[in-house]
């Protein structure tokens, strides 16, 4: 584009917010995620923003690009890498980052073992994420209070540096457990001010993470019987007040597991062939077989040692 | 003497603009990305210095220019040249180069023949400072 271009006298936000594929990005995000509707709220409201601080440019009101580093809190398995990479697209469709990627990185990747190799990792990382999102999971993890020299600071600079002078060439976003977070910007100000948009990511409900499952099921074309449906109710509350507990997460490796002990089932009691209807139906013992039934992998653990004395 | 060495060589030098325009057509194709810097433009100098290690997985030209503007405050005064690595199987070379910075007085490279067995002859290159 040259500068001579004359700027038009109006502009079309709906048909800017259609043509730029964001409404496609939001509607993705609205049918793929259950739930999280502050999530959903908030990256609409910035979508909107975005969309007129774009007209604005593209009318000669404003110059600068706005600040787009963004926090996400919440705790594991509340979908905020998940939403990272709707943002990334969304970003990329409004323009403000070239190409869209994610880079998905946390303190090993940034921070280097002895003096002199932390700047070249994380430097290695910037230019990887340039025109894209920077996704820091565990950002708290880069602030060690407890030692001064610890390599960490040095990335925390260089980080700062480029938030600052690199705002057209990729936007930042830093994850973690909400409390934390709120540690490391009250010791690191330089990255709360740096940071425009704090979305919070609330943990699901028992009936969104039912749901959750259902979706993750019918993607992967399995269907639970009516008991297993109960069963999986269940083993939601049950799993929710057992250690380790980390939301969808915790929902997806159950799946995982029951999808495991229904192959099993059908390889070892199976006699003739097998239907459709077999293959992707997850029965009520498929779940139930889960030690989250028995009091945990803990109380499976204290068993064992009283067994041993 | 201007020394011409790679894609572009008899154009004028290629602004940061042209650079990365370059840079993001390597990106396109899939080829890495690499600096490599000298102060010895003899052409049997095939291996230059390397400028840090090859740049995998990049999907936009700024971090090769943030490189470029590294290599710059540090050998302003040098060649220093973009190389892009083709990983095809098959190819597996080095498929494009082209010469990002000059020293401020290039070198001339004089040829010098001499003649053995008789009058055959036989030609060598280098580098006048
Ligand atoms: N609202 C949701 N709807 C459907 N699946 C979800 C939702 N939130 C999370 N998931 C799934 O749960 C898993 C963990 O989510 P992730 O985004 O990695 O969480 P976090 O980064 O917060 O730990 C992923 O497999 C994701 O697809
Ligand atoms: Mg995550």
């Amino acid at each position: 584009m040259n500068d001579e271009t004359v700027a038009p006298d109006s502009i079309d936000l709906r048909a800017e917010y259609e043509g730029s594929g964001a409404k496609e990005v939001l509607e993705e995000l609205d049918r793929e995620l259950i739930g999280l509707k502050p999530v959903k709220d908030r990256i609409r409201e910035t979508a909107a923003l975005l969309l007129v601080e774009r007209a604005r440019q593209k009318l000669g009101l404003a110059h600068e690009t706005p600040t787009l580093h963004m926090s996400f809190t919440g705790n594991p398995g509340t979908g905020k890498t998940t939403v990272a990479l709707k943002m990334a697209g969304l970003l990329h469709r409004l323009g403000y980052v070239r190409k869209g990627h994610l880079v998905s990185v946390t303190r090993d990747d940034l921070v280097g073992q002895y003096i002199g190799h932390t700047a070249p990792k994380t430097k290695e990382v910037l230019k990887r994420a340039m025109g894209g999102v920077l996704f820091i999971d565990e950002a708290y993890y880069l602030y060690r209070p407890d030692n001064e020299r610890d390599y960490g600071q040095e990335a925390i600079e260089i980080l700062l540096q480029v938030m600052e002078n690199n705002r057209d060439d990729l936007v930042v976003i830093l994850a973690g457990y909400a409390d934390r977070m709120e540690n490391f910007f009250s010791s690191n100000p330089g990255f709360r001010s740096r940071i425009a948009h704090h979305i919070e990511f609330p943990d699901y409900s028992d009936e969104e993470l039912f749901q959750i499952a259902e979706h993750m099921l019918t993607d992967q074309s399995y269907r639970l019987t009516a008991e297993a449906q109960v069963a999986l109710r269940e083993y939601i509350g049950l799993r929710r007040l057992q250690p380790h507990f980390a939301n969808a997460r915790s929902i997806r490796n159950a799946l995982d597991r029951a999808r495991l002990r229904q192959a099993n089932r059908l390889f070892t009691a199976s006699a003739g062939p097998l239907d459709a209807v077999a293959l992707s139906t997850i029965a009520e013992g498929d779940i139930r077989a889960s030690r989250v039934f028995k009091g945990g992998l803990d109380s499976e653990r204290k068993a064992a040692m009283a067994g041993v004395k | 003497m201007r020394i011409t060495q790679g894609c572009f060589s008899f154009l004028p030098d290629l602004t940061d603009e042209q650079i990365s325009a370059q840079v993001e057509y390597c990106l396109s194709r899939g080829w890495a990305v690499s600096l490599e810097y000298t102060d010895d433009p003899h052409p049997r100098n095939t291996y230059w210095e390397m400028w840090g290690m090859p740049m995998f997985d990049l999907r936009d030209p700024k971090g090769v220019m943030m490189e470029l503007d590294e290599c710059r405050k540090a050998q302003g005064d040098s060649y220093i040249r973009i190389n892009a690595f083709d990983s095809t199987r098959g190819f597996e070379t080095v498929t494009m180069s082209f010469i990002v910075n000059r020293p401020k007085v290039e070198p001339k490279i004089r040829m010098e023949r001499t003649e053995v067995d008789g009058r055959s002859i036989r030609y060598t290159h280098s580098i006048v400072r």
